[in-house]
C-alpha cells in the first residue's frame, strides 16, 4: 500500500505551503520527522518530512518531492509521553499516538472501526519532544476543531449573557414592538462591540477572534455587495466604500500566521514560503513588481498580531533562491528594493516606454515619471526606477529643468550619424522652424528612420 | 534655421536635453563631443577667443526652449576641450578659458602663409599690423587675440622663421619674418 493510501493528503501551494482549514491555526513545527506504523508492517512509513502541529492536524509535508499527509487530532485517541530511560538517553525520541482507522488501517476523521498506533521518530537531532508532547495535549485539550459547531451557539450565548447581567441588576426596559426590536439591535451591536474591544486589548483572545473577525468581516461584505445591487444605479460614494472593504479583506487575509514560537528555528523558512504565498495577489494588482516598504506594511497588516521586522522580510526574501518560488527580490542602481514577479521582463517594460516617448508630444516635450506611470499602471516612484533604468541601457536621456525632470528618447547617437531627417523632425515638432511644418503623422519615411534608429540602439 | 548673429545653429540645439549633463557614461561622451565641436566652431566664425565661465555667452543657453548649462557642465565641456589641447585655463580657479580653435602651432602655420601669399617675407611689421592692418582683413588673423599672436610668433621665432624685436612700450612690437 503506497502512503497516499493510509494517511489523507494535504493541499500544498506553488511555495510548498500547506493549506489550511478556515479557522487553522499552527503552533509548532519540527523537520526531520518520521511517521511509522510500528505494529502494522503494511503500512509504509514516512521519512524525513517537517511536522507541523496545527490546531486541527498533524501534517507531515515533504517539501523537496513536494507531497504532504495529514492525521486529523480528532482521530487522535490517545498520546504516550515520551519514555525516559537510559535507552532512550542513545536514540532518538519516539512520541506514540493512537488513531482511530478502518480495518484496513486508513486513517479517518473519525469513525473508525478499530485504531493503529503511530509512532513519530523525532531524528532532528535538536527536537525537544517534552515539549511537542506538551504542545500537542494543550491541542488536543483545545478541540478546536469542534468549534465550527458550537460557534452558532456561543453568538446567541454571548447576547444572552450580556443581556441578563444587565437584567438582574436593573429593570428590564419593553422587549416587544418597535421599540424591542430597536433594543434587541442595539444589543446586538454592542455585543459585537463589545467582542472588537476585547479582541483588540487582549493578543492572545485575537488569536482565536481571528476566525470570528473574519466572519464579520464576510457578513459585512454581502451586506455591503447586496446593498449595491439592490440599487439600480450605485453611486461613487457607495463603490468606494466596496473597494475599501475588498482590499481590507485582503489585508486581513491571513489568520495563521507563521511565528518564531511555533516554526523556531525553521521560522525564516516558512516565513519566506508564507511571504510568497501572500505576494501573489498584490504583485498581480500592481503589473509585476512593488516596493519592498509596500509589502512590509500589507504583509504586516496581514498578519495583524506577531509583527515581523524588516530583517526578517530581507532574510525572507533572500531564502527565496534556495526555494522554487515565482517571486524574487531585487535592488536597483538607485538602492531601490523590489519585490518581481519571475514573469516580469524589463525588456517588454523598455519597450512600452519607448514606444511612449516617440509620441509627438513626448518628442516635443519629453516625458516625466508621472505620464510614464499613468501609462504603464504601476506606481510614480518605480515608474521612475524603470525610466532611470532605460536610461542607463542608453534608450533615454535626461532633461533637467525648472520645469522638473523629464526623459526624451535618445537621440544623441543619431546626431553624431548626420541623420538630416531626425533632426529635420525634432526641428519642426519643436514648432521652432515655420518653413519645415508637414503633417507629421503621414510621413511614414520619417517614422522608418526612426524606428530603425532607436532598433540601432538595442545592440 | 536658428541662428546666433550669423552662426548658423546645428538642429541639436533644440533638443532639451542637450542642455543637461548626462550621467550616463556613453551618452555623455555623445555630448561632451557635440558640445566640443560646437564651442569651436562657434568661437572660429564670432572671432572669440575667451569665454568666462560666469559671464554670459549666448551658446550657453537657447532661449527658445528656455534651457541653458549649468556653471558644471560649462566646465565639464570646457576641460574637454583643455584636455583635447584646443583651449587653456587661464586661472587656476577656471573662470577664464582661452579658445584655441587653430593651435598655437597651427597660428604659427598660419602666418607663414599669410606672409608668402601677401609677399611681406621682407618688410617689417608691427604686431598690431598683423592684427588689424589691411592685408588681414578677410582672414583669419584679423581681430586674433594678442597673446595667441604673440606666442605663435615667438613659436616661429624658436624655429628661427622670424625676428622679434621690442619697441619702446608694447604697442611697438615688431616683427620680421624670414622664411
Amino acid at each position: 500500500m503506497a502512503a497516499s493510501a493510509w494517511l489523507p493528503p494535504v493541499d500544498l501551494t506553488d511555495s510548498g505551503r500547506p493549506v489550511l482549514f478556515p479557522g487553522e491555526v499552527e503552533r509548532l513545527f519540527i523537520s526531520s520527522i518520521d511517521l511509522q506504523a510500528e505494529e502494522n508492517p503494511s503500512l509504509p512509513p514516512l521519512r524525513s518530512g517537517l511536522l507541523t502541529l496545527t490546531s486541527h492536524r498533524l501534517l507531515w509535508i515533504n517539501e523537496t518531492s513536494r507531497f504532504a499527509h495529514f492525521i486529523p487530532l480528532g482521530s487522535v485517541i490517545h498520546a504516550f509521553p515520551p519514555k525516559k530511560s537510559i535507552k532512550s538517553m542513545f536514540t532518538s525520541p519516539k512520541i506514540r499516538i493512537q488513531v482511530t482507522s478502518d480495518s484496513d488501517g486508513k486513517i479517518t476523521s473519525g469513525k473508525g472501526t478499530t485504531s493503529v498506533v503511530i509512532t513519530i521518530v523525532m531524528r532532528g537531532g535538536k527536537s525537544d519532544s517534552e515539549a511537542f508532547y506538551g504542545k500537542l495535549w494543550e491541542v488536543l485539550k483545545s478541540r478546536s476543531w469542534e468549534v465550527e459547531e458550537v460557534k452558532g451557539r456561543e453568538d446567541v450565548g454571548e447576547i444572552r449573557d450580556s443581556g441578563s447581567v444587565e437584567g438582574t441588576s436593573r429593570v428590564r426596559t419593553a422587549v416587544v414592538g418597535v421599540a424591542g426590536i430597536l433594543r434587541k439591535e442595539q444589543e446586538m451591536w454592542e455585543s459585537t462591540d463589545k467582542s472588537l474591544q476585547d479582541a483588540f486589548q487582549d493578543l492572545n483572545a485575537l488569536m482565536s477572534k481571528a476566525k470570528e473577525m473574519v466572519a464579520l468581516a464576510e457578513k459585512m461584505r454581502q451586506k455591503l455587495l447586496s446593498g449595491s445591487a439592490a440599487q439600480a444605479n450605485a453611486n461613487d460614494e457607495e463603490m468606494g466604500s466596496k473597494q475599501e472593504m475588498q482590499d481590507w479583506l485582503l489585508s486581513v487575509g491571513i489568520v495563521s500566521p507563521v511565528t518564531k514560537e511555533s516554526a523556531g528555528a525553521l521560522y525564516h523558512q516558512q516565513l519566506s514560503r508564507q511571504l510568497a504565498d501572500f505576494v501573489k495577489l498584490p504583485l498581480e494588482k500592481s503589473g509585476g513588481m512593488i516596493a519592498l516598504i509596500d509589502v512590509y506594511c500589507l504583509f504586516n497588516r496581514a498578519r495583524g498580531t506577531e509583527l515581523i521586522s524588516p530583517e526578517d522580510l530581507l532574510q525572507a526574501c533572500a531564502l527565496w533562491e534556495k526555494y522554487e518560488v515565482p517571486a524574487m527580490l531585487r535592488k536597483f542602481d538607485s538602492g531601490v528594493m523590489v519585490i518581481q514577479s519571475k514573469a516580469h521582463s524589463d525588456e517588454e517594460v523598455f519597450a512600452r516606454i519607448i514606444s511612449l516617448a516617440q509620441k509627438p508630444d513626448a518628442l516635443k516635450m519629453g516625458i516625466s515619471p508621472s505620464d510614464a506611470a499613468l501609462t504603464l499602471g504601476i506606481a510614480p516612484a518605480l515608474a521612475k526606477e524603470h525610466l532611470l533604468n532605460a536610461e542607463s541601457r542608453g534608450l533615454l536621456c535626461r532633461d533637467v529643468s525648472p520645469d522638473g525632470f523629464r526623459f526624451y528618447v535618445n537621440m544623441f547617437k543619431e546626431f553624431e550619424l548626420g541623420n538630416i531627417y531626425l533632426a529635420w523632425r525634432i526641428n519642426a515638432i519643436a514648432g521652432l522652424d515655420e518653413d519645415s511644418r508637414c503633417d507629421i503623422d503621414a510621413d511614414l519615411d520619417v517614422q522608418a528612420t526612426l524606428q530603425a534608429s532607436i532598433m540601432m540602439l538595442e545592440r | 534655421m536658428q541662428k546666433l548673429g550669423d552662426f548658423k545653429l546645428p538642429q541639436f540645439f533644440n533638443y532639451p536635453p542637450y542642455f543637461t549633463l548626462q550621467p550616463i557614461r556613453e551618452t555623455r561622451e555623445k555630448q561632451i563631443q557635440l558640445w566640443k565641436e560646437l564651442i569651436l566652431e562657434y568661437c572660429r566664425s564670432q572671432k572669440i577667443f575667451i569665454v568666462g565661465l560666469d559671464e554670459e555667452f549666448s551658446l550657453f543657453s537657447n532661449q527658445s526652449i528656455e534651457r541653458s548649462l549649468s556653471h558644471e557642465s560649462r566646465e565639464v565641456f570646457l576641460s574637454a576641450l583643455v584636455s583635447e589641447g584646443r583651449a587653456e585655463w587661464m586661472d587656476k580657479s577656471h573662470k577664464k578659458c582661452l579658445i584655441l580653435w587653430l593651435k598655437v602651432q597651427d597660428w604659427a602655420d598660419y602666418i607663414i602663409n599669410f606672409v608668402r601669399e601677401n609677399g611681406l617675407e621682407d618688410s617689417v611689421m608691427t604686431v598690431e599690423d598683423i592684427r588689424s592692418g589691411i592685408e588681414s582683413r578677410g582672414t583669419e588673423l584679423a581681430g586674433i587675440d594678442r597673446g595667441v599672436l604673440i606666442r605663435a610668433l615667438k613659436l616661429l621665432e624658436q624655429k628661427g622663421k622670424a625676428a622679434i624685436f621690442k619697441g619702446s612700450s608694447t604697442d611697438d612690437e615688431g616683427v620680421k619674418f624670414n622664411i
